[in-house]
């Protein structure tokens, strides 16, 4: 089948999928930077992408727009975010826990409304063909880039920006590192934590709105394969920096471009172990940036996983 | 809340004039919860321009006084004025407003910010997005326009202690505070640096652009840098008046009133072997990113060796390295000769206890019964061979001797020890570990946020320890406390033991500028 190029076909269908693969990742490790540049660690993302999936890809089946579809996913997102923001305000509520219980809520809630979306088509976001220069069909195809991509990309360019250089991002990092600190300066750590959780949630969302509607394209039960998890694990790689996660989502994509890029060239035994690729790659780059005597750095000081 | 257009935030933008400092009096001030008199009717006068200390012991009344003017605390009678007017402060809001400002004891600076980026934050009017070409010029304008600066663009959880507090200081100069409430702010710094930062906020009031009121319990920096003092005890005005007519001894005399501490314990010869060595011990320290380097430590039975150091250039990993809790990288660690590793087996046998700072955090398990926490050392110790039950009438019989003869004040030994006052807690750690016969006694901080007659009677058990022949390794950040205590002085700066003197020939100014690193 790609008898010209070889197996050339190998990374340049990684190169495709990581920017396919990657954007959910994207999108969720860019929200939950924000929240945990806030002193909040929200492990319930997995729900809030799979609710997310579930509400866009309804949405734009119902209304015909798959963009009305994305801001369903947004504003169930922020709703998720908002419960968790408001949940642990309250004293003595652990965020970690709360986060566990979002989870098996936002993907059992999303499996009961979903039930009748399994089986209708809703359209698809549109991709821009970036690929119009080469002949090459295999290149063609993987610079097929999705404009929620290009969104992703910037959105980390803006976010970085944001946390340096305005207000907002400033009182952000106030309240990441120093709830004292904060109190002395009149902010209110509980309300900037609620509005960065529900930020983190809508993003989340967008994310899994992707999921459904461009990549895989539908909607099913087994829509998300642990990426609002491991965009959790990806956010402490890459140093709670909106630019790094970029990368870093970039990275995971191609982990898990891994498997199928090989199927495709004609490895057919033991390609499942490839399909492993981002979690094992989770594991090694969690016990990579661990440290049994040193702090985490970087880390904001407020999170209740490194204090 | 911040509407008032007239808060005088861009005041380093007038070089001269109209910066004039604020003076500010207490007349009968009372402030009572419920029952409690926690300030009964006192009334001091901070002048415009003077430096005011105000001494008293812990509990006396002066945070109380302190919060009551920033309007943390409404007084339940008295009046606060300020230049002689009606203060009327509402909230610690309305005081800024009034140009009243508070440096905290601990540090309000948040850490990952830089030193721009925090004076920026703090304003009361941050634009929505910053231009920082122009703050920075700004910024860079005020600073030249100051006495003393500290660099803008560094983080400043990399900044040194001294650093930090000037950076306090002049972030209420900034924005435009000029009566100055400073919550013992020499705690953290060297000697030298103390008298720098305290000898450039001297320069401000005498220039008439401040005044200052200073909690303080360090008669040496009173003497040296107030011009008037107050004193408070148990929340009534006991005294005060111009430094330079008072001693050391009255200043003390008025905080104590007729409460006597215990004399310190007499210091007998002793002579030992060695008992604790440590040798080329290499090990990391908690940012993971230095190294801590102790190329050579012995201490022998019968003698005090104390290390002095600011906080956080290594005490607390070199405290930890004999904990066992951080892995050696290299070297070893030796109690009378044989390999130490600070297992449970090894403490016993070796017989080596521990008095760590902060004990109620680092050495009891807060929510259990003081009884509890007492049997932690010998609760599964039988008489001969390791006991499977527990001896709940052993234990609290030995709980109850140890709670008398230490004297621990508790309402039962059945009380979690979580409800016990910190100098309390001290003594029933303090119990539990030098109960039996000790041969090395490693103790951090003992001291740390007590009262003076706890402090005397922790002291004169330390010191007993020794005579009876223990071995003492003191960490203190208290230079004072190591000079009363010890028979040999280390000094310890960014991971290394850099200075050793024997107490006779310890000299302040010495040590100080090894623990500053600056020898």
């Amino acid at each position: 089948m790609s008898g010209e190029i070889g197996l050339w076909a190998v990374p340049i269908a990684m190169l495709g999928g990581a920017i396919r693969v990657s954007t959910p990742f994207l999108f969720v490790s860019l929200g939950e930077v924000i929240t945990e540049r806030s002193g909040r660690i929200n492990l319930g993302l997995e729900g809030t992408l799979v609710f997310g999936a579930m509400a866009g890809y309804a949405l734009a089946f119902m209304t015909g727009s798959a963009w009305i579809g994305v801001l369903a996913a947004a504003v169930a997102g922020s709703v998720f975010g908002l419960v968790h923001g408001l949940l642990c305000s309250l004293p003595k509520v652990n965020d970690i826990a709360i986060g566990i219980a979002l989870m098996l809520l936002g993907t059992g809630l999303a499996f009961f409304f979903g039930k009748p979306f399994i089986q209708p088509v809703a359209p698809d976001l549109p991709s821009i063909n970036l690929g119009w220069w080469s002949d090459l069909p295999q290149v063609q195809a993987a610079l097929r880039v999705n404009v929620l991509f290009l969104i992703g990309a910037a959105l980390a360019l803006a976010l970085a920006w944001m946390l340096r250089r305005t207000r907002v991002g400033l009182t952000l990092r106030v309240v990441g590192d120093s709830s004292d600190a904060a109190r002395a300066l009149g902010i209110r750590p509980a309300r900037v934590r609620i509005l960065a959780t529900a930020f983190g949630g809508a993003l989340a969302g967008i994310g899994g709105a992707y999921l459904s509607l461009f990549y895989p394209g539908s909607w099913n039960e087994g829509i998300s394969s642990g990426q609002g998890l491991i965009a959790v694990a990806l956010v402490i790689f890459a140093r709670w920096s909106p630019v790094n996660c970029f990368f870093a989502a970039l990275l995971f994509g191609a982990a898990g471009a891994l498997g199928p890029a090989l199927q495709s060239v004609g490895v057919t035994s033991g390609y499942y172990l490839f399909y492993a690729a981002p979690f094992v790659l989770t594991l090694v780059v969690l016990i990579a940036s661990s440290s049994k005597s040193g702090a985490l750095t970087g880390a904001p000081r407020e999170l209740s996983i490194t204090k | 809340m911040s509407a008032e257009p007239d808060i005088p935030v861009a005041v380093y933008a007038k070089p001269d004039g109209a910066k004039t400092a604020v003076g500010i009096e207490t007349v009968g001030m009372t402030m009572r919860f419920g029952s409690f008199t926690a300030l009964d009717n006192v009334s001091i006068e901070v002048r415009p321009g003077s430096f005011h200390a105000l001494l008293g012991e812990n509990g006396a009344g002066k945070s109380t006084l302190v919060k009551c003017i920033m309007g943390f605390y409404h007084a339940t009678s008295g009046n606060l004025l300020i230049d002689g007017f009606d203060g009327g402060v509402t909230d610690p809001r309305d005081a800024h407003a009034k140009g009243l400002g508070m440096v905290y004891q601990h540090f309000t600076l948040v850490p990952a910010l830089t030193a721009a980026e925090n004076l920026v934050i703090s304003r009361a009017d941050v634009p929505a997005v910053i231009d920082w070409d122009a703050e920075m010029k700004d910024l860079t304008a005020f600073m030249n326009a100051m006495p003393f600066r500290v660099p803008l663009t560094e983080p400043v959880h990399r900044l040194a202690a001294g650093e930090k507090q000037k950076l306090e200081i002049l972030k209420q100069l900034y924005l435009g505070r000029r009566f100055l409430i400073l919550d013992e702010p020499t705690s953290v710094l060297t000697p030298d640096e103390a008298d720098e930062v305290l000898g450039h906020v001297r320069k401000l009031c005498e220039a008439g652009e401040l005044s200052v009121l200073m909690i303080s319990h360090k008669f040496r920096e009173v003497t040296a840098f107030a011009d008037e003092v107050s004193v408070l005890r148990r929340g009534k005005y006991v005294g005060g008046g111009l430094v330079r007519d008072l001693s050391h001894q009255d200043m003390a005399a008025m905080m104590m009133g007729d409460a006597k501490p215990v004399d310190p314990a007499p210091r007998e010869a002793t002579e030992g072997a060695a008992v604790l060595a440590l040798e080329n011990v290499r090990a990391r320290d908690r940012s993971g990113l230095k190294d801590i380097a102790i190329d050579a430590l012995s201490v022998r039975a019968g003698e005090i060796v104390g290390i002095a150091g600011i906080s956080g250039n290594g005490q607390m990993e070199l405290m930890e390295i004999l904990t066992g809790q951080r892995p050696l990288a290299a070297g070893r660690m030796t109690v009378h000769g044989a390999p130490y590793h600070a297992t449970r087996a090894e403490e016993r046998g070796l017989k080596v206890r521990y008095l760590p700072e902060e004990p109620l955090h680092n050495a009891c398990a807060p929510r259990m019964t003081v009884a509890e926490n007492i049997g932690f050392r010998s609760f599964e110790t039988g008489r001969d061979k390791p006991r499977f039950w527990l001896a709940p009438g052993e234990m609290k019989r030995r709980a109850e001797r140890l709670v008398a003869e230490y004297k621990v004040k508790t309402a039962s030994i059945e009380s979690p020890i979580a409800s016990l006052s910190g100098g309390n807690v001290q003594r029933a750690v303090l119990a539990r570990e030098l109960e039996g016969e000790v041969d090395l006694l490693v103790i951090s901080n003992p001291c740390f946020g007590l009262d003076f007659t706890a402090v005397a009677e922790i002291r004169r058990r330390i010191m007993t320890a020794r005579n009876q022949g223990a071995a003492v390794l003191l960490m203190s950040e208290d230079l004072d406390e190591i000079l009363e205590l010890a028979d040999r002085v280390l000094v310890m700066s960014e991971g290394s033991l850099v200075y050793e003197c024997t107490a006779a020939e310890a000299d302040i100014p010495t040590i100080g500028h090894h623990m500053g690193g600056h020898a």
